[in-house]
């Protein structure tokens, strides 16, 4: 059960990760890269990317290298 | 429009080719083999009298007013009992059918009350007008001999009465509760001249099975059975055609009206969806929309604090305008966005989004599907392409079995309901995949072969474990997986795992692995297997996995794209299919295609004039997150009222506290409105014009039956927004808004409200491909091409039980409740759910010293209500279940902020939570945070 006050973003991408977990790294982090780039809100793909880069121990190591393969959002 | 009459063809119609030719009173008629002579003659368009006969019930052969004279045959056979014969010549008037139907009609009559002048059914009474066609002049026998005028009436239930005086003993009303509803509570009881309808043991209605659907009452041919309103007002002179605004069966009601007055809703004959039945919401519970709380003026206040200011439209439009813009020019344009309504109509919706899009400039739009049926969107668009149900609703007619995981369609979509039930008594098969013993598991004349009540939160297990024996047991529909799908197998490989086994997985769901196997057998073995779920599968941390496990099942034996299969969702509310249709997901323009598609945005862009983002935007839960965290401003609230039916109370009350400007349009002040800074008074159905989209894609009319009582068109409200904000957005009516739709969306080029008012209604894709509609989806080829396979893998959900929370609620609604109640908590149907209770299982119950009726105290990690508690065993123990249905209540304090992983479905089905005896006695409470005032 999650008493800690993780971030909504954060929980959410180590869920999707969870989902993906069977695949090779590679393969999973392509797939939930393309996962939260057509579902997520610009805001908060930047906050998951400046986590990743922040070294933010809560995300699960295969988010991190997702949050790689991002682009920077489209500015709006 | 006058009164609509449906011709009544006295019996059923029967299928196949009209072979067989038949003469009746010198005309000839072709019809198929198996149709009574009253049908056959009905088509020829001769009226043979009846009493006991109407075409929604099987022939039946007491009131012996049908009788008619055949060449070559003995006797004067009833016409609905007798099949047609080839070469059969058929005579229905002679001067010795007149004396037996005068001499039949004088027996009726002379035990009925003569007081036709006064009757409430005076001008509709099928005994009134026999009486008349078969020249009735005299009755012989007096009327002072043994009678039962003096019976007495049952008027329990609030919506019709029973008259048992003016009862002809013909069992219509007994045979439409079994045949139609398939519920058997009523019953002819005694012998004789002493047999008289009675309702279950023979108390009233109220005390009986009865479930209100209306079905006795629209089968009465007399005033027995009578609506309460019409006896009330009268007879209604003219009806509108138009569709239920309830649940996503999408019913076509007969509004009866005198002058603007609804007088009843009669169900439909002609309605794709429904053809004639009606449940006690549709059918009777639409007093709501005239109920005093209706709010008809737009009003504002500066504070959430502060009263309410009645304004005139003009001022309230550019309130919020002014508001909007000032906002977006200090935070951004993604700093507003606006939430649609399943319960408003396509165009009403369509209006919405396109606000958001083109006005506010951001793709900040979600939907209440958010949080029911979003994982069907995604899970089906994964699997097989598109974002719908398979089938329409008479496929379930051919289904051999019937998989039923996470609904209750008894409960919450009756009429379906009843379509079911009529197949499985005709001998289809029933799996239950629920934790629930529902009353589909065990109900009259039904019993699920396997009831596999799985654990809250073990769907993807149970599926996964359903799928495994399919592979490893051969049964395979490898003819299918090879023609039509892909990754299959990758997916093979994956589901054969052991892991996935049932007997690996019987200590997760808690369904015994014999058990499991022999459910998937029958699945798999079935000639036409078909699964129909709820919010059971979707409202999980997993719910996606688990409609794209499903739609694997289903691809893996081959049920798919034919009659009596696939994979149905089950929508919650009446217009969740075609607000999702309409574009009002963030991601999604309308027609399910992505906001990055170049070419898809083109054109829109032509369209409408304006560039539009090419980003998703925010869901509901991260427009809550952005508002506590300040990058979220405003909020337009269309038809939903999120702070009682969204998970988590506290996280949504605070995120509404937090915004600046809340905009909110509904019928009535709500749990939401009192965060809101404006109130839009809204239209209901009675009032709107427009078309719904029910659960089979099927899109129907809603036809005004009065004007606004607020003075405007929802849609109208919307488009003078998006006027004042400065975009051009305007329309002269509704079905110009579908000829917008229709012209930007593929799936629905075909359709217009002149096409529906023509056909009646279609089911989606409606194009030049079809342009009748499409009745059952990925007949020669799945809608992307290959059915594709998809690994699920099952994640426990992170909510699990605790010694703090050692029980597991789940959530879910009752027949004579609707989501939040705001409706249904205005009519009626109170009498049958005053309040919320919590039901639990004796165990539970005893070792907590709780008994039935006490008020107990429900706590969770997030928050804590009190309700009554109804001990009941179709509880499994260590799970307790409660509705949503009244606010007093507020069973969505103590739900968590979990949700589904790929589209954020709140996880409204799995809760820890604890139980205790409240130590005194008091109503249902609830702690909810009480409005502060952000500066």
């Amino acid at each position: 059960m999650t008493d800690s006050p993780m971030s909504a973003h954060v929980r959410l991408a180590n869920e999707i990760a969870l989902h993906f977990r069977h695949r090779d790294p590679a393969t999973a982090a392509e797939e939930i890269a393309a996962h939260i780039r057509a579902f997520w809100e610009p805001r908060m793909r930047a906050r998951l990317i400046a986590d990743a880069e922040a070294g933010n121990g809560d995300l699960d190591p295969l988010i991190v290298s997702v949050a790689a393969l991002l682009p920077p959002p489209v500015a709006g | 429009m006058s009164l609509i009459k449906e011709q009544d063809y006295g019996t059923p119609a029967r299928p196949g080719e009209a072979a067989v030719a038949v003469e009746i009173d010198g005309k000839e008629v072709l019809v198929p083999e198996g149709t009574s002579v009253m049908r056959a003659a009905s088509e020829a368009g001769i009226d043979i009298p009846k009493l006991c006969a109407t075409d929604s019930l099987e022939p039946f052969g007491s009131c012996r007013l049908c009788l008619v004279d055949i060449d070559g045959r003995k006797g004067t056979p009833a016409s609905c009992t007798t099949p047609v014969a080839a070469g059969m010549k058929v005579r229905t008037q002679t001067p010795k059918l007149a004396e037996l139907r005068r001499g039949v009609m004088e027996l009726y009559i002379s035990d009925h009350p003569l007081d036709c002048l006064t009757c409430p059914a005076n001008g509709d009474c099928e005994l009134q007008d026999m009486a008349g066609v078969v020249g009735l002049r005299e009755v012989r026998y007096g009327f002072d001999g043994e009678n039962h005028l003096d019976e007495p009436t049952d008027s329990s239930n609030p919506y019709f009465d029973f008259d048992a005086s003016k009862c002809i003993s013909c069992s219509r009303c007994v045979r439409a509760c079994d045949e139609v509803q398939g519920t058997f509570a009523l019953t002819i009881e005694g012998r004789g001249f002493a047999s008289k309808v009675a309702a279950g043991a023979g108390g009233s209605f109220m005390e009986s099975d009865c479930v209100s659907c209306g079905a006795c009452v629209q089968a009465c041919p007399t005033s027995t059975l009578q609506e309460k309103s019409v006896v009330e007002l009268g007879m209604p002179t003219r009806s509108v055609i138009t569709t239920c605004a309830y649940c996503g069966v999408g019913c076509s009601f007969k509004a009866e009206l005198r002058g603007d007055e609804v007088v009843r809703m009669v169900p439909h004959k002609d309605g794709g969806a429904n053809e004639g039945h009606s449940c006690v919401k549709g059918r009777f519970a639409f007093g709501y929309a005239s109920h005093p709380d209706r709010r008809l003026k737009p009003m504002v206040r500066e504070r959430i604090t502060d009263p309410w200011q009645e304004v005139e439209w003009e001022e309230a439009i550019g309130h919020v305008a002014r508001r909007m813009l000032d906002i977006q020019a200090r935070h951004g344009a993604s700093a507003i966005g606006g939430i649609t309504s399943s319960r408003c109509t396509n165009e009403e919706v369509y209006a919405v989004q396109k606000m958001v899009r083109a006005a506010f400039g951001n793709n900040n739009v979600d939907t209440c599907a958010r949080v029911c049926h979003s994982p069907t969107g995604y899970g089906l668009k994964q699997t097989y392409g598109t974002s719908a149900g398979t089938q329409d609703f008479k496929s379930v007619a051919k289904a051999d079995v019937i998989l039923v995981i996470g609904a209750n369609p008894t409960d919450g979509h009756p009429v379906f309901a009843s379509r079911m039930k009529r197949r499985l008594r005709q001998g289809a098969r029933l799996i239950v995949a629920d934790p629930r013993r529902i009353d589909l598991v065990r109900s009259p004349h039904i019993e699920a072969a396997h009831h596999l009540q799985l654990a809250p939160g073990t769907n993807v297990a149970l599926v996964n474990a359903l799928a495994h024996v399919v592979v490893t047991e051969g049964l395979v529909d490898r003819e299918f997986v090879a023609e039509r799908c892909e990754d299959f197998e990758a997916w093979e490989r994956f589901i054969a795992r052991p892991e996935h086994s049932p007997e690996a997985v019987a200590d997760i769901t808690g369904v015994p692995a014999d058990e499991l196997r022999s459910a998937a057998r029958l699945y798999a073995a079935a000639p036409n297997a078909a699964i129909y779920y709820g919010l059971g599968v979707t409202e999980h941390s997993q719910g996606s996995t688990m409609v794209m496990g499903m739609a694997n099942l289903a691809m893996a034996t081959g049920n798919i794209g034919r009659d009596g299969v696939g994979v149905n969702p089950l929508r919650g509310q009446n217009n969740v299919q075609g607000s999702c249709d309409m574009g009002s997901f963030p991601h999604e323009l309308p027609g399910y295609r992505h906001v990055s598609d170049d070419a898809v945005r083109t054109v829109f862009e032509t369209l409408w004039g304006r560039t539009l983002q090419s980003e998703p935007g925010l869901r509901i839960p991260n427009m809550f997150d952005s508002a506590i965290d300040g990058s979220f401003r405003a909020l337009f609230v269309h038809g939903e009222d999120i702070a009682q039916s969204d998970p988590n109370t506290q996280h949504v009350t605070a995120a509404l506290t937090a915004l600046e400007l809340v905009v909110v349009q509904d019928l009535f002040l709500n749990e939401t409105s009192k965060f809101a800074h404006v109130f839009l008074p809204g239209t209901s159905f009675l009032e709107k014009d427009g078309t719904f989209t029910n659960a089979e894609r099927r899109i129907n009319r809603v036809r005004p039956v009065m004007a606004p009582k607020t003075g405007k068109h929802e849609w109208q409200i919307v488009c003078e927004i998006a006027q004042a904000m400065g975009y051009p957005m305007k329309y002269d009516n509704a079905a110009q808004i579908m000829d917008e739709i229709a012209m930007t969306t593929p799936t629905f080029a075909g359709v217009s409200f002149d096409k529906l008012d023509r056909v009646g209604s279609v089911q989606w894709p409606c194009n030049d491909a079809a342009p009748e509609g499409t009745p059952i989806m990925h007949v020669d080829g799945f809608v992307r091409g290959r059915g594709r396979f998809v690994d699920t893998v099952y994640v426990p959900t992170e909510e699990r039980s605790t010694r703090k929370y050692p029980l597991i609620l789940t959530t879910g609604r009752i027949l004579s409740q609707y989501n939040v109640g705001a409706q249904t908590r205005r009519t009626g149907n109170v009498v049958w759910h005053p309040e919320d209770v919590l039901e639990l299982h004796p165990h539970d119950a005893e070792v907590r010293g709780i008994r039935d009726g006490d008020m107990v105290a429900l706590a969770s990690r997030v928050g804590e209500t009190s309700l009554r508690a109804r001990i009941d065993d179709r509880m499994p123990v260590g799970v307790v279940y409660t509705t949503f249905h009244h606010p007093t209540t507020g069973a969505n304090v103590v739900t968590t902020e979990l949700s589904d992983w790929a589209t954020n479905c709140p996880e409204y089905k799995v809760t820890a939570v604890q139980v205790a005896l409240k130590q005194t006695a008091s109503a249902p409470s609830v702690s909810v945070p009480v409005p502060v005032v952000v500066e």
